[in-house]
Formats: C-alpha cells, structure tokens, sequence
C-alpha cells in the first residue's frame, strides 16, 4: 500500500445530539425534526470554528438510506440548504450502509490528495425514528443482499445476522464466557454514555447494566441470541468535520494542534452476495485494519484510543479480535477484565459507541472520527481520557462485515 | 363440530360495546390466524350492533389493533407468510394481516346476520329483557346446533337459558375489561350444558391464552360478587367519615386509601367511574333481583345518577367524569352531590388536609406499578402489610378496614358456593382487577 502523499488532516469537529429512545426529550408520538435540521445543526457547529466558511471548496455527505426514511434524494444538493457559503460547489452524496461515514471520509480524503481542495467539509447524517423499528428493520436490510436474502430473512434482518454469529462464536468459544462480555461491553458503553451529554444513553439511570445487559433473549419477540440491550439504537443524528490540506488548515485559521493528521486508512468490500467465510471472525474488518496501520506504518500497541462500530455487543468483542487487541476467542476476556474501559490498555469507544452513544447509521463513521479528534485533540470535556499514546483508529463497518473503513489518526 | 370448524361461523352480538369490541378483536385476530394456517376454509365473523355509529367504530378500533398486533407478532407473520412471494417486507406482511383481519368480518344491526353461525357471542348491556329478547330471536334464527356465549356479569345463567329456550346450548362465559388484555374468562356452567360446548368453552380460552375460573351460578359471580361489595364498602366508609371530614374529603381520601395503601391499579370510586355508575346500579339491581340481598343498594349511587352523574367511557376509550373530573385519566375534583358541582382539588388547600389527615404512606417506595414485576413481590407486601399493621395513622387504619372487608366479601362467596376455593376468588381479583395479591391472604 502507498504512503499518503502529502498531509492531510481532521478539524473543526461537531456531532449533534443523538435522538431517540433513551433521551428525556424525546417523543415518538410529536412531529420531530428531519433531515435538514441535523444537517443545519452539525454544518453550522462545524463552520462556527473557523475563519471564513467561505474557504470550504468541496462537501460530501455521507447517508444511507434518506430515499426510505425520509423519502429523500438528491442530499449533496441538500447540503447546500445548510449555509450559502456551499452553494454553486460541488458536493457529493456517498452511501456504503452502516459504513457510510467511512466512505464520506474516504472520499474527502482522495479529494485534498488529489489536489482540487484544500477543504472539504463532511457531514454524516441519518433521520431514522420516521418509522416504528419493525419497519426500519426492513429499510436496514437493504445493508444485506436484499433480492436474495431479504425474503427468507429474520423480521429483525441485522440483528438476526449477528445474533447467528454471536451463536457461531458461543459454539466455538464458549457460551457463558461471551454471554458475560457482551454484558461488560454493554455496561462499558452506558457508562461511557453517561459522560456524554450528546448521547442518546446520557440519561440512563439503570443501578444494575451488567443484570440488565444479562437479560436472556426472547427468539418470539427477537432473536435467539441477542437481547434488546445487546443492540445499538434507532437513533436521528448529524456528524460533521473538515479534511484539509496544510495549505487548507492555514488558511482556515486553524493551528496544527486543533486537528488530527490522517496517518493512514484501509477501505476493503467484500462480495454482497457471498454469506461472510467465518461467522466468528470480522474478515474485511480485520483486512481494513491492516490497511489503515500499514499504511499509516505503526504497530496496534501505539494507538491510545479506539472507535469501534459495535452495532451488537458481539460486534464490539469481534471488532477488537479484528483490532489485534486479543486473539481469536480471547476477545471476551480482554472486554470482561475491562481492557477496552477508560482506564484500560485500550480505551474504546469513549463517548459511548454505537450502544450508548446512538447509532444514526450513515453518520456513525464521521461521528467517530470527530470523537477521535475530540480526545486527541483534548476537547472530549466529560468525557475526556488522558490519551497515553500518540494514535487514535477507528472501524467503520457497512452491512454484515462487507464494506469497510479503519482509519488511524496522529494529534 | 370441534372449534375449528365453529370458528368458521361466528357472531358477536352487541359487538360494538366496550366488552362486545374486545372480544370482536380477539375473535377476529384469532380467526385471522385460522385462515392464514387453513387457506381452503372459508371464515366469517358477523358482527351485530343497534347503530351504524358504533359499527364504523369498532371497524376502526378493529384496524388499529390488527396493526398492532401484526407488528407485535412479526415474527410468526414471517413464518405464515414464508410462501407468499409477493411479500418480502416486514410493513408488507403488517398490511397484510390487517386486511386479513378484516377480510372475513361482516358487520350489521339484524340478528339475521347470525343466522350460519356455528358459535355466537353476547354481549348487550347487563338487563334480564334485554339478553332473554335477544336470545329468544337467536333461538328461532340461528340453528338447532348453534352454541351460545353469553358475556353475562351478574344475571344467572340458568334463568336465561331457561326464559330463551337455549337450555343446554348457553353457557356463561365473562371476559374482563378490556377483553383483549385482561386474561381472565368467568366460566358459569348452567345445570344444563353440553358436555360438547363446556370442551369448547376450555380449548377456546387456550386459544385466546386466556385463564379460566370457574364460578357458581349465583348473581354477580365471583367478580362483581365481590366488586359490589367492595364498591359498598368504600361508599359505607364515605359516609362514615363525611360528617366529620365533609363529604369531598372522605371520597378523596377513601379512593386514595384504595389505591395507595391498598396497591391496587385504581382506588374504588375511580374504579366504579371506569365501570359506570349506572352499571354499578344496574348489576346491584340484578343481583338484588336474583338473590335475597337487599343490602346489596346504595342511595349515593341512585343520588349521583339522578343528578345526571355516570362516569363510563366514551367510544374512543375516554373516562367520562363521575365521582371524579379526569385530566389526562387522573382524577383532578370531586363531584359533591350537594352543590351539584365538582369541586377541584386544592394541592395547598382541601387535598392537603386530607394527605395530613391521613399520614404519611407507610413506604412510598410501594406501589402498585413498582410491584407488578418484581420477582420478591410476595416477600415485599408482607413486609409491606406489617407496617400498615402497626402504623396508627388514620390511612392504615382505613386501609386495614378495607382489606377485612374485601377479605369478607371474597369469604363470603366461597361460604355462599358461589366459588368451589378461596384461590378462585383470589385469581379473579389478580386476573381480572389486576390487583397485586388476592384478597384471601395472611398478610394483616
């Protein structure tokens, strides 16, 4: 793999709240707000920080599947509604399912190297609580194969598929032991989420996570091997933050102790079509990874903080397998003895991950990279840990495992 | 005729009512689910009500419910509908099973329209005429084979089975409300009863998941046998207390007491305003009528709808105001019969009195919604009633008083033969009251 070509770096971060089941404010019953009011929030939070909002060349926005939730299309032009400095620009939408947001990076990213912009704002967006979940199920298994996969498919499409892998690593691994983690990581993110007054978990008051989070599954109402708390949320939220060259920070006004470079990405698919070869193992996942690290040219060990798209608790423990935090089957034990906490060897997903912090899908990529940042760049406030080392890297993961990003990012 | 094949032909009549609407929703769902599994039969409910008004109501009630349950039970929607091509998506299958809900019901205001069915509901309103007209001209329309489920509360099912000529082919059979969630069916077997239809009656419930109790033919049965008794009991404590209290005190503080220190879902009178205070009569005449029980009678209630006072509730489910005003279903005043008004309730001023006359609550960690799940349930009302046992405020001792006289009443009708054991009494109270513990208990 090629080394960058030139620097490029990550600034000016914002996310919005995550909205839906879990915040105080939220009400499925009143009109909510939609696409435009994400958008707006996140791309104004974002040109609030610098010089001149003028000084943005290029926009991508990163979004899933606004064409169902929202009856939506032509968003890189909706992007325009949000300031006048990005009208008469050009401006893309890019969509990759879950890992959507790692492909708007992606995609920024080429553009600064490229050389025809020195700014390029992207922003991730998703607006999903239009619809009751057993509706959304349908709408997120578009993430899937769906001509030849959706028919004989759970109701519950995604969680089902990773339901079967958490049964696939039970049998493999042991049941109890996994069962026990998935627990931890949900407790892990919850309590994460708590120090973060955007998340969707902010408010949660639960006394017991690790009971909770025991909860034995309901294969009638759900899935044999999840419960509803292994599961990250339906969530209405905006990520935003600005890909820059050198030229293009300084213009901006922003000093090289505001951003985070891009010290190196993997962006890997595999075949839609094809069922995963190992239900216990995040092959593409693991491939990115490898990508991300060769490139940027560093070992795991020099990554002080992770972003890790657990969309189920058993993602989460096959995301840090992926990660090389722990071997195969081990993956359990590091989650267990609090290796992924905030005073771990790995901190993970700080600001509460796809479970606590909420999981507006096509946003989720950006959103990590802005909280990577933010801990990088020590503006993480409550939920700020001291970074021992100079690496952030995150795993932006589409569908089941098929189309994904890892990025690791130097302050 | 097994069940599957009466529930081909079925008929609600007074459909639209509160009790006829839920049991027309369990019947339509289940036989909904019938035909998906049978696609060669043919299935019709008809549905029979005196107004047009009430039909498009319970259409529409029908179609919301559908809804819900097709989302509920997704899963088993996927699995009925796995050869279907043409529907691949969750909203697909939801869509579908609500116009299969509706596909097979027929709605109408002749009892003609029960004229093929196998099974017939009733549920009119509780008034001996009123049921006897009914199923004297279900007699001559329907079949020699047709069985009859008569949703009676409180008139015995012997005397309609005998004044209709149903003798043998009625059997008493009393949801609770709402039908759709109470899961508690009343079973009264007349002394004459196919052996046929009583297997039916009980494979039914299993069908609907619902809990049968069985009670004695006997006015009132085992729950209003018991509500009316608790119902006068609040009413006697009312009286007892006014005179020194005022009469909007006493109701304020006797419903509280039954609620909160009692742990029930409601207090008495918001309970008697959720029935109606006209049924409230109604079902005291029956039973007065039915059985020699002249104390079973309450000059407040007659007062309250001779003032044009019923409580009940509109179609589309709302609490209509009785001894209470309702604001978002919480009671907000009182009516007082005297100055023929409601009177608000004062948080600084009358209702502060009361709380202070009362006491405090003997642990306001209790509740009847903290309760309902907890796995120590039993444990924590025990230790729970030792403190209302000991405490020598004026709420404890009216909450002891109520749990005697409720205990008294439900003795009473295992004394009276009206159920076979106190566990009946107990079950009807947990399933069909929803309360947290039976009124049969050595907790006091």
């Amino acid at each position: 793999m090629k080394a960058l070509r030139k620097p490029v770096y990550l600034a000016a971060g914002a996310n919005t709240v995550s909205m839906g089941t879990g915040r105080k404010e939220f009400d499925p019953r009143k009109t909510r707000p939609g696409l435009e009011h994400y958008i707006n929030e996140a791309v104004r939070a974002v040109l609030a920080q610098v010089s001149n909002a003028d000084l943005v060349d290029e926009g991508v926005i990163a979004n899933f599947m606004a064409a169902r939730f929202n009856r939506q299309g032509n968003l890189a032009s909706l992007l325009a509604a949000a300031h006048p400095a990005l009208r008469y620009k050009p401006m893309v939408r890019v969509e990759g399912a879950c890992g959507t947001g790692g492909l708007g990076l992606v995609t920024a990213i080429k553009t600064v190297l490229a050389e025809l912009a020195d700014v390029v704002l992207v922003v991730g967006v998703e607006v999903q609580n239009t619809v009751k979940a057993v509706y959304g199920a349908d709408i997120l298994a578009g993430a899937g194969h769906y001509a030849s996969q959706r028919k004989g498919g759970h109701a519950y499409f995604f969680p089902a598929k990773f339901s079967d892998r958490a049964g696939a690593y039970f049998t493999r691994y042991g049941g109890e032991r996994t069962r026990k983690a998935m627990a931890a990581w949900y407790a892990n993110a919850i309590g994460n989420a708590r120090l973060n007054p955007l998340a969707q978990e902010y408010h949660n008051t639960t006394p017991d996570l690790v009971k909770v989070g025991m909860s034995k599954p309901n294969p009638e109402s759900f899935t044999e091997h999840l419960n509803l708390f292994d599961c990250s949320k339906v969530s209405d939220g905006a990520a935003a933050l600005l890909v820059c060259s050198e030229e293009g920070l300084a213009k901006l006004g922003l000093g090289r102790d505001a951003a985070v470079q891009v010290a190196g990405y993997g962006q890997v698919v595999d075949d839609l079509v094809q069922a995963p070869p190992d239900l216990t193992t995040l092959t593409t996942s693991r491939k990115a990874v490898e990508g991300a690290l060769g490139q940027a040219g560093i070992d795991v060990s020099e990554v002080g903080v992770f972003e890790v798209h657990d969309c189920f608790t058993i993602t989460g423990i096959l995301a840090v397998e992926a990660l090389g935090l722990a071997q195969p089957g081990e993956g359990p034990d590091l989650v267990s003895a609090g290796g992924i906490g905030r005073g771990g060897a790995y901190p993970t997903n700080t600001s509460g991950g796809l479970i606590g912090y909420g999981h507006p899908t096509g946003a989720s990529g950006v959103r990590m990279a802005v909280d990577l940042w933010k801990q990088l760049v020590g503006r993480a406030e409550g939920f700020q840990i001291p970074v021992a080392k100079p690496y952030g890297l995150l795993i932006s993961m589409g569908g089941d495992d098929r189309t994904v990003v890892s990025m690791a990012l130097r302050r | 005729m097994e069940l599957s094949e009466r529930l081909r032909n079925v008929a609600v009549v007074g459909a639209a009512g509160k009790m006829g609407s839920g049991i027309s929703l369990l019947l339509a769902e289940q036989i909904a689910f019938a035909a998906l599994e049978d696609k060669a039969g043919t299935y019709v409910l008809s549905l029979i009500d005196i107004s047009d008004e009430g039909l498009l109501g319970l259409l529409r009630y029908l179609r919301a419910q559908a809804l819900k349950t097709a989302e509920k039970q997704i899963n088993r929607l996927r699995r009925l509908y796995a050869d279907r091509a043409d529907l691949v998506e969750n909203g697909e299958m939801v869509a579908e099973f609500v116009h299969e809900v509706m596909l097979h019901v027929r709605t109408g205001k002749t009892l003609d329209l029960a004229k093929d069915a196998h099974l017939v509901f009733e549920a009119a309103f509780e008034k001996d005429e009123l049921k006897i007209d009914i199923f004297r001209k279900l007699a001559d329309v329907c079949g020699q084979s047709t069985f009859f489920l008569t949703n009676t509360s409180a008139i015995p099912i012997n005397f309609l089975a005998k004044e209709s000529g149903l003798e043998g082919r009625i059997l008493g059979y009393h949801f609770y409300n709402p039908p759709a969630v109470q899961k508690l069916v009343e079973l009264i077997t007349p002394t004459q009863c196919s052996p046929r239809l009583s297997a039916l009656a009980a494979e039914l419930a299993t069908r609907l998941g619902k809990t049968i109790v069985p009670a004695h033919d006997i006015a009132g049965f085992i729950g209003n046998g018991h509500f009316m008794r608790d119902g006068l009991h609040g009413i006697g404590e009312v009286e007892r207390l006014s005179g020194d209290v005022g009469f909007v005190q006493a109701v304020w503080a006797v419903d509280r007491v039954s609620r909160d220190w009692l742990l029930r879902p409601m207090g008495i009178f918001q309970l008697i305003d959720y029935v109606g205070i006209d049924v409230f009569q109604l079902i005291l005449s029956v039973m007065r009528r039915h059985i020699p029980a002249p104390e079973l009678h309450s000059d407040l209630i007659d007062l309250y709808l001779e003032l044009g006072v019923k409580g009940g509730q509109t179609s589309s489910g709302a609490q209509k105001d009785g001894f209470f005003r309702y604001e978002k279903g919480k009671p907000v005043a009182v009516y007082d019969p005297d100055r023929r008004q409601y009177v608000a309730c004062e948080p600084e001023g009358w209702c502060a009195q009361v709380e202070a006359m009362l006491g405090a609550h003997p642990d306001t960690t209790m509740s009847w919604k903290a309760l309902g799940r907890d796995r120590d349930k039993d444990a924590k009302l025990r230790a729970y009633f030792s403190r209302v046992k000991q405490s020598d405020t004026l709420g404890c001792d009216l909450a002891r008083r109520y749990a005697a006289a409720s205990r008294a009443a439900a003795e009473r009708l295992v004394a009276m033969g009206v159920a076979t054991r106190p566990e009946d009494v107990n079950s009807v109270l947990t399933l069909g009251f929803f309360h947290l513990y039976g009124p049969i208990n050595d907790y006091l």
